[in-house]
């Protein structure tokens, strides 16, 4: 298959940056999205050209390293799969294909498709998880847990913390990755205790990290690569409400 | 002779009685002691968070982005642990066994029985810190099974445990960050070790956003940096996974030890074609309830379904009765070579074999094969676009995981002081074949539970100088690493990095893989040397060394492959016996199986090295097995 891309080109987090045109021919169907991505680079190493930087890691969709805008949708045409599991048959022979890096304000480029995404973590810092020390659980099974209350808390802690919801949304809102967290943990019988002060921390951080609010347009949870519900939203809500209500 | 400074006495005893008799370090004084902690996998993560809690000042680094994103986040099947919640008689006795004979008696007991011992804490720590496991209607922990085991003793989180597990470790990491006793570094890559009168104090790091050499002080340092698995350049690891840590703290003088061991996973999808980057396994869980098969005739190429069942052979259920589909990975790795290399292999490249789900669809229905494993049918779906519901998978063995690593002591501190090493990327615990759903296991076992006794331990009871960064040694170290730098990005060759792994990789898969013999070992080392060479005079880095530049993180990581590729030869050349995954063609049973050599070769083979003109040298730590009595490993 043949494409031609155009690629956002950007030395550092100083420089202004612009779109780059590349020609890519010969490309097998089979081949996944960043492995064309290392073809065009292993050209452009060849011409004595800099290859484009981009970040990803497991290359199995569940790292999360891996971002990239693909004409315009966050992980590119497919629903449900990360950018480095999209492969090129999902795309039309001679198709222009056009890759950025994600777009929001919290999320600063450091170079062609890399962006920092630091931000994600200081919102886990700020309440996300279950203060337990080392050695100090109790047996696994003094805790029963209904399967179905297991069962949704594993939907919400699939997120792999791209960022994906964050690029989809008009207002750079990452209210689904926190939510996703607050099901995660406030789901469960041991996230109860610090529930109501760890959705407090996390919103104040969200917001402290110059993320938007959310106006529930659902974009995040059409790109999400890893079917994140925006039910876990309506949930955090909840949670923050009554936080703020009874504290 | 080395000393693995193992306890004596009953084995059920010796680690509670090495932890009385470790010194201890005031909580008050705790917070004084830097601890540098390299990498934040399921080991790297659970120390330094464990670390953390204890009041240690923790320096934690990963290349990555996010500490979140290092590779312990793929596994997928599992974690085993001997709670013996399926009343089938499980016990950590036989976990303990198990591991031991998985790994065909190359493992040290000690370490072992610990680790077995730990299990059951693992569990613990892990829904406590908020893994979502898998559990049964009534509320408690469901188990499966997994390979080289009778018993089902696996925990899992659907097909994510890893990442369930990490993001366990992770949290509790985040919330020491958050306390302010461990400070993160990410984006930055650990390029030397720092050695002052003979102890590990330090580390130098390359920022990969500004491309600072930065130095790192402390009195002790850690390293949970993974296994070197991608020296084959294909491999199930991450693209980013690498040895260059490992390898530097074995030049400035850690033993590697055990470097031939490496694992071959049996199911994983074949290789599709040259534009390949990497492989993707298909979690060993599979074989509970998938049947592996190959037509009987030689070049019989007719469509899975056209093939009656008659003309089918099941070879695992043929070969091994006992153990069927769920015999160790080494042994389904090589059973699938040896099917292939007979013509009986399946699919384009002649190159896989069947993973078949066809009887389980038909007997529990294809909703319960898609609760089982849905996410692991539609990421095969995804990669190759056939329908596994309908089609036999189609699966071959890849490089997946490295049992070799660096020297460690019963401690897990290698034989340079103050130099510890946990997880994948310590030699310790599984011998020369590691089993399934055991990864996750000793990294966690490692971190959460094992360094924070040693390492009070070591801190206690051993006089440390007062080192800063101002040391003549780190200096010293900086211009080693820049010079390095320097060297690469001013080459001016004309071939890129990912040509010479790539040609790196094929040796290693053609000689240093699946099967071994002298000559083509000897065969390896010479091309090694000689591509090392080359790479050194042609290779072409370009970009600056001042901003992020993935190319000359490649270059690095790539070099340090090309040194350690050539070890991993010599240490098969040198091991004339077959074991676990290390198969010596000249080493074998009359009917093809792995023969153990007790007599010669119950050792672990730790290397040292000596500069890159001269030939490492080897040291030996003897293995005495006091309650697993080797014995010609037998699955039948």
């Amino acid at each position: 298959m043949n494409f031609t891309l155009r690629v956002w080109r950007q030395k550092n987090g100083n420089d202004s940056g612009k779109f780059v045109t590349y020609q890519i021919q010969n490309i097998s169907a089979d081949t996944s999205f960043l492995e064309m991505l290392d073809i065009l680079n292993e050209e452009l190493i060849a011409k004595g050209e800099e290859p484009v930087a981009f970040d990803h890691d497991c290359r199995e969709g569940i790292c999360g390293s891996c971002s990239l805008y693909i004409n315009g949708r966050p992980h590119g045409p497919k629903q449900l799969v990360t950018t480095c599991q999209t492969y090129m048959r999902s795309f039309g022979e001679g198709e222009t294909i056009t890759i950025e890096p994600w777009r929001a304000k919290p999320f600063k480029v450091l170079k062609d498709l890399i962006v920092d995404r630091s931000a994600l973590d200081r919102i886990i810092q700020a309440g996300g998880y279950i203060s337990v020390n080392s050695g100090s659980a109790p047996e696994a099974n003094s805790i029963a847990i209904p399967k179905p209350i297991a069962e949704a808390s594993m939907d919400a802690a699939a997120c792999i913390g791209c960022g994906a919801c964050v690029a989809a949304c008009k207002n750079a809102s990452a209210m689904l990755f926190v939510a996703a967290k607050v099901s995660h943990l406030g789901l469960l019988p041991q996230g109860q205790p610090e529930a109501k002060e760890r959705v407090v921390s996390m919103i104040a951080q969200m917001d402290a990290e110059g993320f938007g609010s959310c106006t529930n347009t659902y974009a995040c949870e059409a790109e999400c690569p890893k079917g994140i519900s925006v039910t876990n939203i309506a949930r955090l809500n909840r949670e923050f409400i009554s936080a703020n209500l009874f504290s | 002779m080395l000393d693995s400074k193992c306890p004596s006495g009953d084995i059920k005893n010796r680690w509670s009685d090495h932890k009385t008799n470790l010194k201890l370090v005031n909580p008050a004084n705790k917070r004084k002691h830097t601890i540098i902690v390299v990498g934040t996998g399921l080991a790297g993560a659970s120390a330094a968070a464990s670390l953390g809690e204890l009041g240690y000042n923790v320096l934690n680094f990963c290349f990555q982005d996010s500490a979140r994103r290092a590779h312990s986040i793929a596994a997928q099947g599992g974690i085993n642990a001997a709670k013996n919640y399926k009343n089938d008689g499980d016990s950590i006795y036989r976990l303990f066994y198990d591991t031991v004979k998985g790994g065909d008696y190359r493992a040290r007991e000690s370490n072992v029985y610990r680790l077995a011992e730990l299990s059951v804490n693992i569990i613990d720590q892990s829904v406590a810190t908020g893994v979502p496991f898998a559990r049964e209607y009534g509320g408690y922990l469901d188990n499966r099974s997994f390979g080289g085991a009778q018993v089902s003793r696996t925990f899992y989180a659907r097909g994510q445990t890893g990442q369930q597990l990490l993001l366990g470790a992770y949290s509790s990491l985040m919330r020491q960050v958050n306390e302010g006793t461990v400070k993160m570094y990410e984006r930055y890559e650990m390029l030397d070790l720092v050695m002052v009168n003979g102890y590990a104090r330090g580390i130098i790091a390359r920022n990969l956003v500004t491309g600072a050499i930065e130095k790192f002080a402390g009195d002790a340092v850690v390293l949970g940096t993974g296994g070197y698995g991608n020296v084959y350049f294909l491999s199930t690891n991450a693209m980013g996974s690498n040895v260059t840590a490992a390898w530097r703290a074995h030049k400035r003088g850690a033993y590697f030890g055990n470097p031939c061991y490496v694992q071959i996973h049996p199911t994983c999808i074949p290789v599709s074609g040259e534009h390949q980057s990497k492989l993707t396994l298909m979690s060993e869980s599979l074989r509970n309830d998938g049947r592996v098969w190959v037509p009987k005739k030689a070049g019989d190429k007719r469509h899975p379904s056209q093939i009656p069942e008659n003309e089918r052979d099941y070879y695992l259920e043929e070969r091994y009765p006992s153990f069927g589909n769920l015999v160790p990975r080494d042994v389904a790795s090589r059973a699938a070579k040896k099917v292939c290399d007979e013509g009986r292999g399946v699919g384009a490249s002649g190159l896989a074999v069947y993973l078949d789900f066809g009887a389980a669809i038909n007997r529990l229905g294809k909703e319960k094969i898609k609760e089982k494993y849905g996410n692991l049918f539609d990421m095969y779906e995804e990669i190759t676009n056939e329908n596994p519901y309908e089609l036999p998978m189609r699966i071959y063995p890849a490089v997946h995981y490295t049992m070799g690593g660096l020297w460690v002591d019963y401690n897990l501190m290698s034989n340079v002081p103050g130099l510890f090493v946990l997880g994948e990327a310590n030699f310790s615990d599984h011998g020369a074949n590691r089993l399934g759903a055991s990864a996750l296991m000793q990294g966690l076992a490692d971190g959460y539970f094992v360094i924070p006794y040693t390492m009070g331990g070591y801190i206690g009871g051993t006089k440390l100088e007062k080192v800063d960064t101002n040391h003549p040694a780190f200096e010293e170290a900086v211009k080693s690493v820049k010079d390095g730098i320097t060297k690469l990005l001013n080459n001016g060759g004309t071939k890129s990095v990912d040509y010479y792994h790539k040609k790196l990789g094929k040796i290693m898969w053609d000689y240093v893989g699946m099967s071994r013999n002298e000559e083509g070992l000897k065969k390896a080392i010479a091309e090694i040397k000689e591509l090392r060479e080359d790479y050194h005079k042609n290779v072409r880095v370009l970009g600056e060394g001042e901003e992020v530049n993935q190319s000359l993180e490649k270059a690095g990581r790539v070099a340090d492959f090309l040194e350690l590729g050539e070890l991993m030869a010599r240490d098969a050349l040198n091991r004339r016996e077959s074991c676990g995954g290390h198969f010596r063609e000249e080493s074998q049973t009359e009917d093809n199986e792995a023969k153990r050599d007790d007599e010669n070769f119950s050792y672990v083979a730790a290397w040292e090295f000596k500069g890159l003109d001269s030939e490492p040298v080897m040291h030996k730590e003897e293995l005495a097995f006091e309650y697993v009595h080797p014995s010609q490993r037998s699955y039948k």
